[in-house]
């Protein structure tokens, strides 16, 4: 019983991780088209960011909630600015300019810290169940990562902004005859996806660590999980993340953490096949 | 220029140029030049197989590297277990073709398109990279075959002279056969791109719509083309296990990522442009690794700002560009010479 619980929870923590790391992307990705290649060094900044103010003697929490998504949202701004506003609608090429974005992050953190990983200890300790144990901190993450979309349907289904926002991605010049200003919303878009990435990547550095060439382990997982997806940004990287997170939680079981890995690369695979479209091609086609 | 001169021109600078790496730099190459001139010329390779499907087959891998590795797997543990490293080339090279004919058919015949089709490829590459990671270990041996795991198979056999297994190539004898391999395989491509079949698919590279209703099975070309791509890549995987030897790398993100950079810089929509990219990235990498810059010319820094400068400012990639310069020049030259005035200059190549 115990045991059941705990795997439990592993799967719901696997799962929201799944999705806290690809919300930025879906951002980026749903609402501009934009292949964000520099996804995963958004993440490892963000840890870099949480780590170092953290270090220099900021409180933990204020260095994760504040610090991390506000600078990594500034980075974005400055690479919105000197690269991406040149490529909208350039799908191919906006991929491959965040692609030399990413290696020069990279280069520039390795240049600067050093290639070496670096981390603090989870806080908060482990919460026991009978005999078994989970990270308290993983379950907080976990909570945040139900707010983070909570929020993200609030803000695009009831606010203002949020209608703004749709309205420009859905049909710009509509929505430039109307008196929004397209560039300055696709600049808003991409800051926020940037900021979301920061604070995802700052949530996981105590649980994984960070390493300047940590991104290359999760964006291939981040932009698997929001392709299967499917055009519907919060709807379906929560339903991809949920089956993929699932599949690789399960399998991480039964064969070890490698072959969970495997299992969810093949069945994203498997996915697309089916559903070219994304799940939310399918099902959900009305949602968010 | 005329088409006839501009393509007369331009095999003259590839006889050139596979004369110059063929004849000319094996006269004063050390051993250094001629394994690092192996390695580029395997990867060169692998480039021109992305030229071919994606600059026009407009099929977008983002997971080439996966037949890339897959064959040098295969050439290794065929070599190790038959002996025979003719044979282990040939069984590799096929392997990686029905390996590419089967996905092709998995992607084409489901209507997988851009985006998601660069995603399943990705993900197949890597699906090999993780797997073959963790294979160390003795119960993962085919044959007489450890995969090695993280490290590779360091015992990769090195071809053997024809009809004579004792003897081994020596590394300037593989650089010979990995150009000679490259030169070869752009031939095959130019000659490919010529056919009916190469016409119709830079036709459905075109418009996929307006081909599929003049009777052309798109998805039958794209599996043709992709097939193809996936032997060449093969060949380079072949050529790849005998400069070095067979590791996981050979699958992972930053050579699937690298393929694209080479083929974006040097000119998509081109043959000769890709290659050349790849040659003047590579070496532009370890020309920076072996600088002493204090620490700012890391190599990935460096190619990260090259390659967004790249896509950003010189869109079409260095051929065309350089060849679209060329022609400008050629034709105020004429206007100087009281010749008639041409049209606007020709488009470089026919791609944006």
């Amino acid at each position: 019983m115990d045991y059941a619980i705990i795997v439990l929870l592993q799967v719901v923590v696997t799962i929201a991780n799944l999705a806290l790391i690809s919300a930025g992307l879906a951002v980026i990705f749903g609402m501009m088209r934009i292949i964000n290649m520099a996804h995963g060094e958004f993440l490892m900044l963000g840890g870099y960011a949480a780590l170092v103010s953290h270090q220099a003697g900021l409180n933990l929490w204020l260095s994760i909630f504040v610090v991390a998504p506000l600078v990594v949202g500034l980075v974005g701004a400055v690479i919105e600015r000197l690269v991406i506003r040149r490529l909208y609608g350039r799908m191919i090429d906006t991929m491959l300019a965040t692609w030399g974005v990413s290696l020069a992050l990279v280069g520039l953190i390795t240049v600067i810290f050093g290639n070496t990983v670096a981390g603090v200890s989870p806080p908060l300790g482990s919460l026991e169940i009978g005999a078994y144990a989970i990270g308290r901190y993983e379950l907080l993450v976990a909570g945040v990562s139900a707010l983070l979309f909570a929020a993200g349907w609030w803000v695009l289904a009831r606010t203002p902004v949020g209608l703004i926002a749709r309205a420009a991605m859905q049909n710009r010049d509509m929505a430039a005859a109307l008196g929004v200003d397209p560039a300055r919303v696709y600049a808003a878009t991409f800051v926020t996806g940037a900021a979301i990435s920061g604070l995802a990547g700052a949530l996981i550095a105590p649980i994984a660590g960070v390493a300047p060439t940590i991104g290359a382990a999760y964006i291939a997982k981040t932009f698997i999980t929001v392709i299967s997806g499917g055009a519907a940004i919060l709807a379906g990287t929560l339903s991809a993340a949920g089956l993929l997170g699932a599949v690789n939680a399960a399998f991480s079981f039964l064969t070890g953490p490698v072959l969970g890995e495997v299992a969810l690369l093949a069945c994203a695979v498997l996915l697309l096949r089916l559903l070219p479209q994304g799940v939310t091609g399918r099902f959900f086609r009305r949602s968010l | 220029m005329t088409v006839s001169l501009r393509s007369a021109l331009g095999f003259a600078a590839i006889a050139a140029a596979a004369f110059y790496a063929l004849v000319v730099v094996p006269q004063g190459g050390d051993l250094t030049t001629m394994i690092n001139g192996s390695i580029y010329a395997s990867y060169a390779i692998l480039a021109l197989s992305l030229a071919l499907i994606w600059g026009y087959g407009g099929v977008l891998s983002f997971g080439q590297a996966a037949f890339f590795g897959l064959a040098g797997y295969v050439y290794a543990v065929a070599g190790l277990n038959l002996g025979d490293t003719a044979l282990a080339a040939l069984i590799a090279v096929a392997s990686a073709a029905a390996f590419a004919a089967l996905l092709g058919y998995f992607m084409f015949w489901g209507r997988v398109s851009d985006v998601y089709l660069g995603v399943i490829t990705l993900t197949v590459s890597l699906i090999l990279y993780r797997f073959i990671n963790q294979t160390a270990g003795e119960e993962w041996t085919i044959g007489a075959a450890p995969l090695g795991g993280f490290n590779g198979i360091p015992s990769t056999p090195i071809m053997t002279a024809l009809g004579k297994p004792d003897e081994t190539l020596m590394p300037e004898q593989i650089y010979a056969l990995s150009v000679g391999a490259l030169v070869v395989c752009y031939l095959i491509c130019r000659l490919v791109i010529a056919t009916r079949f190469g016409r119709a698919v830079v036709a459905i590279r075109e418009n996929p719509v307006r081909a599929e209703l003049l009777g052309y099975d798109t998805r039958f070309y794209k599996l043709g083309i992709f097939t193809l791509g996936g032997a060449i890549a093969g060949v380079g995987g072949v050529a790849f296990a005998n400069s070095v030897f067979v590791s996981p790398t050979m699958f992972n993100l930053q050579t699937n990522g690298q393929v694209i950079i080479w083929v974006i810089v040097g000119g998509l929509g081109t043959l000769a442009g890709p290659v050349i990219g790849c040659f003047a990235m590579l070496s532009l990498s370890t020309w920076l690794g072996s600088l002493d810059g204090g620490g700012w010319t890391d190599p990935n820094l460096v190619m990260g700002v090259v390659l967004t400068f790249c896509v950003v400012a010189l869109r079409k990639g260095l051929l065309p560009t350089a060849l679209g310069l060329g022609e400008r020049l050629f034709a105020v030259a004429r206007e100087r010479m009281g010749a008639p005035k041409l049209g606007e200059p020709r488009a470089a190549e026919d791609r944006p």
